[in-house]
């Protein structure tokens, strides 16, 4: 008799909990170093040199927080992924576990959004440290900038799991190039959307980047007095755009899982 | 949860006692480990070939299977039938790139059939593939443990994919690390263990869930001789104990000696089925015989045409190949024609009849 599919995802998370909390402290070094130097940059140094104004960095907050989630997300699900399938093929033996195998992937996508959440929480108070009170940051807004994390953290995996199942070993490198920095830059994490109506092919095209509307929703609930969308959409937007990256992401899982 | 089994799964028997009042209980038979039916398997042309189940890639495309067309398809399988019964030992040998690795990918659930059907335990492998993973053990062909964790964390996750409490895998874990003789390295890291014990940590990960069926690929590949012999062994007792087991091999020895019942495959298809000794009989009766003289042999091939009891004689540059019933008659016979054509024997080579010199008859390419 087949156990129950939950039983089996249940030890698949704490296989992976169990990984993770060995590897916690390089795992948040790698994922929140980049966002914290930029806070340290932007928001102690360069203040304090007077090249930039004070709250300079409050503003580009939300986004870091967005960036930190996207790269703690997408690195968690897609890196081991693409070594998995591509050379150490230790994948094998949870792919023969007795489930079906969009389960297996599903979990992938459910540590990594533990992870992408475990990065931006942590972001989050070093930045308050460094920068000095937040205005957005208060108990009453912690639910929803959670939330905000929680859809964003799942977006993320789930592209993680479709970057991961879909590029091979070889090119990964051209993944972090082609896709990953784009997403970035092109992400409103360092200006919001509505100014980019400069360009407005541009502001219409990057609508299909998921950390616009994390950083739009940061935002939201941080500096609500930038402007940015409003919650509702970012929340219908990330959604949707989970459900896509999902829908897709599964599809190559299998297809690389069962040739 | 019971798994209910999908519409068009044949459904495992199941045995239950017959119950008071119920005066007829149909038990059906057990059915075999493992049946295909007219398997077939293509490889679209984009995806490439499969890696072995350890990630090794099974070898070049085979000549006959690749198309000259611009999609270049593969043909992996090609109307593969094969019954194996519960409690064999059984041995798929055949040369790199014979279909083996894609047989067995197919009957672990990792690679969907073109066409045809396979059933391990009853199982179909299509509909059922829970089914299926539920009753199999998997020994890759390079090992792939999970080096995030220990040794003995190996086995207790793998149970825990499984269901199996924690109460119930550790002991069970640590008896198998004994039986492998990894016992004494349960709590090391897998990157501390040598390749031998690599692989009987694949072993025992692969039985830890208690499976009907394991299943090994090229288990022995890249072993040193003694840890071979000591997998053999592990296996030996294994099937022993009552275990269904499938092996693939390139190794004639290995499958002479384990296997109770050999299927030769080669380009997807199968050559022969039988035990070692059924097979060494079918064997065409003669000593292969290999000579390599100092010049070009096929000048030869004229003068010895009507050699008594030599046949299937073939030259390729200096080597003339053939096969003799008589060996003692044929080869002076033979050197006195050399010498007539100018030619000096380099080298004489004889191979008694065996599997070795099956395989050559069957598939006209030597193993490996």
């Amino acid at each position: 008799m087949s156990p129950s599919p939950w039983k089996v995802f249940g030890a698949l998370v704490r296989r992976d909990a169990h990984v993770i909390s060995r590897e916690l402290p390089t795992f948040l070094l790698r994922s929140t170093l980049n966002p914290i130097m930029f806070v340290i940059v932007f928001g102690y140094l360069l203040p304090r040199m007077g090249f930039v104004q004070r709250g300079y960095a409050g503003a580009m907050l939300p986004g870091i927080l967005g960036i930190s989630l996207a790269f703690a997300s997408v690195q968690a699900v897609a890196l081991p992924m693409v070594a998995d399938f591509g050379w150490t093929r230790e994948i094998e033996d949870r792919l023969l576990a007795p489930v079906p195998i969009w389960v297996v992937a599903m979990e992938k996508v459910t540590a990594g959004t533990v992870q992408g959440l475990i990065a931006a929480l942590f972001v989050l108070p070093v930045a308050r440290l460094i920068m000095g009170p937040i205005d957005g940051l208060n108990a009453t807004h912690l639910a929803v900038v959670f939330i905000m994390t929680l859809l964003g953290a799942i977006a993320f995996s789930a592209f993680g799991l479709l970057l991961g199942s879909g590029i091979k070993g070889e090119q990964i490198g051209l993944m972090f190039g082609l896709i990953v920095a784009p997403m970035i830059f092109l992400g409103c994490a360092y200006y919001h959307w509505q100014a980019l109506r400069v360009a407005r092919p541009l502001q219409i095209a990057v609508l299909i980047n998921p950390l616009v509307y994390v950083s739009e929703g940061m935002r939201g609930v941080l500096t609500p007095g930038l402007p940015h969308m409003p919650l509702w959409i970012v929340a219908i937007a990330l959604i949707v755009i989970s459900g896509v990256f999902l829908m897709l992401g599964l599809r190559t899982f299998h297809k690389r899982a069962v040739t | 949860m019971c798994q209910a089994a999908p519409p068009g799964s044949v459904g495992r028997p199941e045995r239950l006692p017959p119950r008071a009042g119920e005066s007829a209980v149909y038990f059906p038979p057990v059915p075999p480990a493992i049946q295909t039916r007219d398997l077939r398997k293509v490889y679209p042309a984009s995806t490439g070939r499969p890696r072995g189940l350890g990630g090794a890639p099974i070898g070049p495309p085979s000549p006959a299977a690749a198309g000259p067309g611009p999609a270049r398809e593969i043909l992996a399988l090609d109307g593969l039938d094969l019954e194996v019964r519960a409690g064999e030992f059984f041995g798929l040998l055949g040369p790199n790139g014979a279909g083996k690795t894609t047989t067995i990918g197919i009957l672990t659930t990792r690679v969907r059939p073109t066409g045809g059907t396979a059933a391990v335990a009853g199982v179909d492998v299509v509909a059922n593939p829970v089914g299926v993973k539920q009753r199999i053990g998997v020994v890759p062909q390079r090992p792939n443990p999970d080096r995030q964790l220990t040794v003995i964390q190996n086995l207790l996750f793998h149970a825990a994919y499984f269901g199996i409490p924690r109460a119930t895998s550790l002991p069970r874990a640590r008896q198998l690390l004994d039986q492998m003789g990894i016992g004494d390295r349960a709590e090391a890291k897998v990157d501390q263990l040598s390749g031998g014990q690599q692989q009987r940590l694949m072993i025992a990960r692969a039985l830890v869930h208690e499976p009907e069926i394991l299943f090994l690929d090229e288990p022995t590949v890249g072993l040193d001789p003694q840890a071979r012999l000591g997998l053999w062994e592990v296996l030996r007792s294994l099937h022993g104990q009552g275990r269904t087991i499938v092996m693939t091999t390139h190794y004639m020895e290995e499958a002479d000696r384990l296997c109770q019942r050999l299927a030769i495959v080669d380009r997807g298809k199968l050559l022969a089925l039988d035990t070692p000794a059924g097979l060494r009989r079918l064997a065409p009766g003669g000593t292969l015989i290999e000579v390599t003289f100092n010049g070009p042999a096929a000048p030869l091939l004229g003068p010895i045409e009507h050699l008594p009891g030599l046949s299937r004689v073939t030259a390729s540059e200096a080597t003339l190949h053939g096969q003799a019933e008589r060996v003692a008659e044929t080869i002076p016979a033979l050197l006195r024609a050399a010498e007539t054509a100018g030619l000096l024997p380099l080298d004489i080579r004889l191979n008694p009849p065996s599997l070795e010199t099956l395989f050559v008859s069957l598939t006209g390419r030597k193993l490996e």
